[in-house]
């Protein structure tokens, strides 16, 4: 799939939890091989943020779009989010829950390349109830290779992982950009990526408060 | 999209046939249920005939609602709720799929254990055939129905109980003509009434596949945004 | 299971290891004598045994029904017995012998419950009576399926085995005062009991079969008891297997 021309345009966003104003006014771009990451302290809404691109929470005011436009998929369906919880059945087995997400999105005929790519092939026939955190957190991650979509959504991707998985994941998220896609990231942690751009999320917070 | 139905449905079906999946306990709570009725009345036999079509309904019922907290709320808690919600599938044919899966595991287990516990309640012959198939139209109501209450009581604390309370109502419609059907054959009621309430039972399940899923996606999309 | 050191490991592992050369060497013979009890009974029992003089060919039912129900309650008299000593020693093999106790109670119970329906039938002329026997069986049935639903929830043997043992035992407490309780309440309703069998005054040519048959019965209660005890056991080491396969 050919990701040129896409963008990703938030425009005077603002976001409210329970009453709270968590941010107003925000607005940034993303293009197509570009890669953000949000920074900011606890509670500024990085993971809200995510979540309303996502479409999981909703949209106070303003805007978001994904071009170009697509009027067959709604927008939460061309886009990967990785969130804090693994979306894990204890009772499935690793590749059924790969197999049951490639089917969801539509995606992937064969599961193995993407088990493969976070060193979950020998894991395969294991029940999830069996895998250690950093394990989940992997088979997690293999979501966004059974789908390919243009946006990665991932809120903390590296928690629980040792420093070989972060770097395949690195690997992975350069090799998404290399083709095009977006990566729009929420970490503590630097993820090592040379050419992302950093986007203070309490810069916009204090305007709010100002 | 048909892909992604199936999907959500044989996961859910292989999620409650296995180990801890609870696919076994609504039966078995049903049986509870049904034994628990002679213990507190009495074993007279032709009390128990008599009351036999209600009790299997109630048991029915009480099964049904014991298993709705299923529905949504495991997937709601492990994170799972928000990639079912973020696909192609909208997010009604998504809740039609879980209740299908629901019916196919509670609804439909729980009709085929009814005549064996009608055995329990001395239920007359002639009613067996009537009931059973009052069960198989008026089940997938419960199922369907059943999904409004779980989805508007996702990510609740003790939700479970909640959902109970809001859709017990609704079920009283189905309540009624499933036990209509299966009385109208033992007792001297006018001939028309065994026909006439399998169709008014067929007619609440056909408006139950539509609003339960539409209803359910509604509040399952104001619950979790 | 990783917290464990490896001499824990092992000493959690020779008794089972033992028991499985054990249990294999006599499973072969156990299984040849419980075939030939319950050929031996059969015969008695459908064959070269009178009809009763009032229940007439029906009741040969019995010689199924009475071994059935008397292994129903040694299952659950076993699975308790060895719940207390699982709880109290920590004994690995008896959560074992615990757990794979009670499918084979639970389905004696059932076979105990058909059987009586079943012989019920010519004489209430309805498939279930009420009586107190065939409702405290019911209720037995129930405690199996109860204590079988827990080992199913919990996924971790370890904390499965104490809960379902705590079970196990409030449960063999409560058997005799549910029973009593039954017995009660089905003498408020109908003062005499309908349903009469066995007892002393039994005829000798009855005794025989239905002596062979009970003995049959046990022997093939605790060849099945064995043969599912072993495979627990292998199954727990799967798991084991399959974890440290996790692990790498």
């Amino acid at each position: 799939m050919s990701h040129t021309a896409t963008s990703l345009t938030i425009t005077d966003l603002a976001c409210e939890r329970g009453a709270r104003r968590v941010f107003d006014g925000l607005s940034l771009s993303l293009e197509g091989g570009e890669a953000l990451v949000l920074t900011g302290p606890n509670g500024v809404g990085k993971s809200s943020l995510l979540r309303q691109i996502a479409g999981l929470v909703e949209v106070s005011s303003g805007s978001i779009s994904l071009a170009p436009a697509d009027e067959d998929h709604p927008m939460a369906a061309r886009l990967h989010y990785v969130g804090h919880l693994d979306a894990l059945k204890p009772a499935m087995s690793v590749h059924e829950t790969a197999r049951f997400w490639a089917d969801f999105y539509g995606g992937a005929a064969d599961v193995m390349p993407a088990l493969d790519a976070f060193d979950l092939v020998p894991l395969a026939t294991l029940p999830v109830a069996y895998l250690s955190a950093g394990q989940k957190r992997r088979l997690g991650l293999s979501r966004l290779l059974l789908a390919s979509r243009v946006l990665w959504l991932l809120d903390e991707p590296t928690v629980g992982l040792d420093t070989a998985s972060i770097e395949r994941l690195k690997g992975l998220m350069e090799a998404h950009l290399e083709g095009g896609g977006m990566i729009m990231a929420a970490t503590h942690l630097d993820l090592g990526l040379a050419q992302a751009r950093h986007f203070n999320l309490a810069d916009v917070a204090r305007q709010v408060t100002a | 999209m048909r892909r992604a139905f199936s999907a959500v449905l044989m996961r859910d079906l292989r999620l409650a046939t296995r180990a801890g999946g609870g696919g076994g306990m609504a039966v078995f709570f049903f049986l509870i249920v049904v034994t628990i009725v002679p213990l507190g009345i009495g074993p007279d036999l032709n009390l128990l005939a008599m009351i036999a079509p209600g009790m299997l309904w109630v048991g029915l019922l009480l099964s049904a609602l014991l298993t709705l907290d299923r529905l949504f709320q495991a997937d709601f808690e492990d994170g799972s709720m928000d990639i079912l919600m973020m696909g192609d599938l909208p997010l009604e044919a998504l809740v039609a799929a879980k209740a299908v899966g629901h019916w196919l595991t509670t609804g439909l287990p729980l009709v085929i254990a009814a005549p064996l516990l009608g055995l329990l309640l001395n239920l007359d012959e002639s009613a067996y055939p009537p009931l059973m198939l009052a069960m198989l139209l008026g089940s997938p109501a419960l199922s369907f129905l059943g999904t409004i209450g779980a989805a508007l009581t996702v990510g609740v604390r003790r939700g479970g109980l909640l959902a109970s309370l809001l859709v017990m109502p609704f079920y009283i419609p189905v309540l009624i003509f499933g036990v209509g059907a299966a009385s109208a054959a033992t007792s001297a009621m006018p001939s028309g009434v065994y026909g006439q309430s399998l169709s008014l039972l067929g007619a609440v399940s056909l408006v139950s596949l539509v609003v339960g899923p539409v209803a359910a996606a509604v509040a399952l999309r104001a619950n979790l945004r | 299971m990783s917290t464990l050191s490896t001499s824990q490991r092992l000493q959690a592992f020779a008794n089972p290891t033992r028991f499985m050369s054990l249990s294999g060497r006599i499973l072969g013979p156990m299984a040849a004598v419980t075939a030939l009890l319950l050929l031996s009974g059969l015969y008695f029992a459908l064959l070269d045994s009178p009809p009763d003089y009032q229940q007439g060919e029906t009741v040969r039912i019995m010689y199924v029904h009475v071994p059935s129900a008397w292994l129903a309650m040694m299952g659950y008299m076993i699975m308790a017995g060895a719940s207390a000593i699982g709880l109290i020693f920590r004994h690995p093999l008896a959560d074992v012998c615990a757990k794979s106790a009670a499918p084979i109670g639970a389905a004696f119970t059932f076979l105990a419950l058909v059987t009586g329906s079943l012989w019920g039938k010519p004489m209430w002329g309805t498939w279930w009576v009420w009586d107190a026997r065939l409702t405290s069986m019911l209720i037995l049935l129930f405690l199996y399926l109860g204590y079988i639903a827990l080992w199913a929830t919990i996924e971790e043997p370890a904390r499965a085995a104490r809960g379902a043992a705590v079970l196990a035992l409030v449960g063999a407490l409560n058997v005799p005062i549910i029973h009593y309780s039954v017995v009660w309440w089905n003498t408020l309703h109908q003062p005499a009991s309908v349903f009469r069998m066995g007892g002393p005054t039994i005829a000798a040519s009855m005794l025989t079969p239905l002596m062979l048959m009970a003995l049959g019965f046990t022997m093939l209660f605790v060849t099945l008891l064995l043969v599912r005890m072993r495979a627990e056991i292998l199954r727990r080491r799967v798991r084991g297997l399959l974890l440290a396969k996790a692990d790498m």
